[in-house]
């Protein structure tokens, strides 16, 4: 059962803070591969404090300043190796609004959609095939040299194979409409610079042909494992939140554009269809002292009763429909595993990922149809602005970029949101409710610690990119008494 | 009659007064280089196309052919000393080709990649330089000059400004602007201007564009530069 928030919120901080002890892991990029999580015992075992620390540098939001405008699409992406599309394109967005374009060409429009829609499929593939199916196929318990995508293929290289190959055709998709699979230059300000000719057009839908079925696998895989014990998808690492997405005009699920809704854990409307260049008047920021991600949180209800999950979980929660036959049908199957309101379940976000992913697949199909998409105005331009605010619907959830620039065209201010940083309250309340849940007055084992990871997981962050029991997640588990002593330390580094 | 020298092995004949780069270009040789530009007069400064001339090191586009010398340009030894001239260059500024508009159409890149560069193996100095965005049709991205001064050269001899100059020494050179402010926005150089798509590198580009060019089809994407040659051969395509 899910706990009350106020109980799980008491592990944030113990009660003497003078005696927690602080311990940093070296954050080499922006949000992947380093992550900590630190829980304070006392001489009892129970938890009194737990943490999930990224230990990560936020250093875009200033080095960008000074910076022409036209390059932030291409040099913000770097932010991250598996959703740089969504960094692109969100700048893209905020750069279109400062040069005075608020609508695409139709190709132009379409060309980004296809590109973000082959990000989305790449990358929850790549979540759930190579990252989350060991635990969900062999069980949180597993042998670690077991429990990763190595096994899988051993065991099932069937599955294994349609992940990799789904994945592939997620990055041709990319390399097709930005020049390269990763970190490419598709998006100009006011468009794009490719236009897709018919025999790129015919080459991806040749790919295609296995890519829906395969999809439809994913998700039913993701069903049967999840159902394989229902009791423990409603309530592992289970919290109540509010949800925020970006969804259309109509209220359907869409992933590049859109105004905000937030929705209560009731699923009542807190606002909606918001226009996101207005989403410091909803959303405001929170700063912790042993954090270096902040903590956003709905300015209406405050600090702690604001936060709020974002991501699939959210998304499919949020929207009214999935305008696609396949998707609509699962997310109505979704809705009604609700006892009321919103979907909570943490580990429901895999199957909200997978119902996406199959949306994904759905929403290429139609776009390689669209002979629109092989159109020939591909940019525009209108008069300058000095503020552009690019908002969509990330991989991990929904992605806010600002930017505001002088007269010459270089950046005075940039505020990022990230899609993790959205999740961080959330995260963080997961692992306190595992914490709580398995861990008081017991040894740790190293299943104990991966329930942890587990919970993580399932949000996706971008530091799961390298969280895996592969060994590329350096992840340290520390226990420490109620006299600050380390008492035990368990830890993952990326050389495992 | 043609005088010739021999270019690892091979006869180039060549002209009274002609250089050994002249005569190599003539020839549809390619000796690597970065501050040359047969457009205007040769500077000598980058010291990439440093050849051995009957076993002493000289700069081809300065020194003088000679009638029956040998000349070494494409050897392990002449490529490892441009690699490590190549690598000064890129850690004393800061070319980070990923975020770089001109990365596909950049001789240096495009020289990195020929003499086999694959990282920098000196420590970065990381100098903070900002950008000077002033003038309406050009932004000079500081950061990214590596002294060539062809736009020095020409703004001076094709566009008869002298909009830039170095000042400096050592270390300390670096590309002034002559205007009031000693900004690009109250100088004169005008869109026109030779001085403004001279540039081999990413130090003066056009404002409000970027990346127009798709990733596949610029200008070094296919060849090696010794077979699309400079930047400046490809003017409206590299632009």
């Amino acid at each position: 059962m899910t706990t009350p928030h106020s109980t799980i919120d008491q592990l944030e901080t113990a009660e003497n803070p003078a005696r927690l002890r602080r311990v940093a892991i070296e954050p080499l990029t922006r949000v992947e591969g380093h992550g900590k999580v630190t829980l304070l015992l006392d001489d009892e075992n129970r938890v009194r404090q737990a943490r999930l620390h990224i230990v990560e540098f936020r250093g875009f939001e200033k080095f960008i300043q000074g910076r022409p405008y036209w390059e932030l699409p291409v040099l913000v992406q770097r932010l991250c190796g598996i959703c740089p599309v969504s960094h692109h394109l969100a700048a893209a967005k905020a750069v279109d609004q400062l040069v005075g374009v608020d609508q695409l060409p139709p190709a132009a429009e379409k060309i980004r959609r296809l590109m973000h829609l082959g990000q989305h499929l790449q990358s929850h593939a790549l979540h759930f095939f190579h990252l989350s199916s060991p635990d969900l196929l062999f069980g949180y318990d597993d042998a670690v040299a077991h429990r990763n995508i190595i096994g899988v293929l051993a065991e099932y290289p069937d599955l294994a194979k349609q992940g990799v190959m789904l994945r592939r055709f997620g990055q041709e998709v990319i390399r097709i409409t930005s020049g390269k699979r990763v970190h490419g230059t598709g998006a100009i300000p006011g468009g794009v610079n490719k236009r897709i000719s018919r025999q790129e057009r015919d080459y991806l839908a040749q790919e295609y042909e296995p890519i829906l079925d395969w999809a439809r696998g994913a998700l039913a895989l993701a069903k049967k494992l999840l159902f394989a014990d229902t009791e423990n998808t409603r309530n592992f690492a289970a919290i109540t939140t509010n949800m925020l997405s970006l969804v259309r005009t109509d209220g359907a699920l869409d992933l590049y554009h859109g105004g905000l809704r937030a929705r209560d854990p009731d699923g009542a409307t807190l606002f909606d269809h918001f226009d996101y260049r207005n989403y410091g008047d909803q959303i405001h920021e929170q700063v912790k002292p042993w954090s270096y991600m902040k903590f956003p949180y709905i300015r209406a209800l405050g600090e702690n009763a604001g936060a709020y999950r974002v991501g699939p979980l959210a998304r499919v929660n949020n929207c009214d429909y999935i305008d696609t036959p396949l998707a609509e049908s699962a997310r109505r199957e979704f809705r009604a595993f609700a006892r009321g309101g919103a979907v909570q379940s943490t580990l429901a976000y895999h199957w909200a990922r997978m119902i996406e992913l199959l949306y994904c697949a759905e929403r290429i199909g139609m776009l390689l149809n669209d002979e629109a998409l092989m159109g020939s105005e591909i940019h525009t331009r209108g008069e300058m602005r000095n503020e552009g605010i690019g908002v969509l619907e990330a991989p991990r959830g929904t992605l806010f970029h600002h930017y505001q620039i002088d007269d010459d065209g270089l950046v005075t201010r940039a505020n990022l949101i990230v899609s993790t940083t959205n999740n961080n309250r959330a995260m963080n309340q997961s692992i306190r409710q595992v914490a709580n849940d398995l861990f008081d007055g017991r040894e740790i084992t190293e299943p104990l610690l991966n329930s942890i990871e587990v919970a993580i997981r399932a949000y996706d962050p971008c530091l799961s990119c390298a969280t895996h029991a592969l060994g590329k997640m350096p992840l340290q588990l520390e226990l420490v008494d109620a006299n600050g002593a380390t008492r035990q330390v368990l830890r993952r580094d990326s050389t495992e | 009659m043609l005088k010739h020298f021999t270019l690892d092995g091979k006869r180039i004949p060549f002209a009274e007064g002609q250089t050994i780069m002249d005569a190599a270009m003539a020839a549809g040789e390619y000796i690597p280089h970065l501050c040359h530009n047969p457009e205007f007069a040769p500077h000598g400064s980058c010291r990439v196309c440093t050849v051995k001339l009957n076993g002493r090191r000289v700069a081809a586009c300065t020194a003088p052919a000679l009638d029956g010398a040998e000349v070494e340009n494409d050897t392990d030894e002449l490529r490892d000393e441009r690699r490590t001239l190549l690598q000064l260059l890129f850690i004393e500024g800061n070319h980070i080709c990923p975020a770089c508009d001109k990365s596909g159409n950049c001789q240096l890149q495009a020289l990195a990649y020929y003499c086999g560069m694959t990282a920098p193996e000196f420590t970065h100095r990381y100098p903070l330089r900002p950008l000077d965005a002033s003038h309406p049709d050009f932004v000079i991205d500081f950061n990214r000059c590596i002294l060539c001064e062809l736009c020095v050269r020409a703004s001076r001899d094709a566009d008869g400004k002298s909009v830039f100059a170095i000042h400096g020494r050592g270390i300390q050179a670096h590309l002034a602007i002559d205007s009031p402010s000693g900004k690009l926005g109250d100088s004169k150089l005008h869109k026109e201007d030779r001085a403004a798509s001279v540039c081999p590198v990413g130090a003066i580009l056009p404002k409000h564009t970027g990346y127009a060019v798709p990733i596949g089809e610029r200008l070094y994407d296919r060849k090696p530069i010794s077979v699309a040659g400079d930047v400046s051969d490809h003017r409206k395509d590299s632009s």
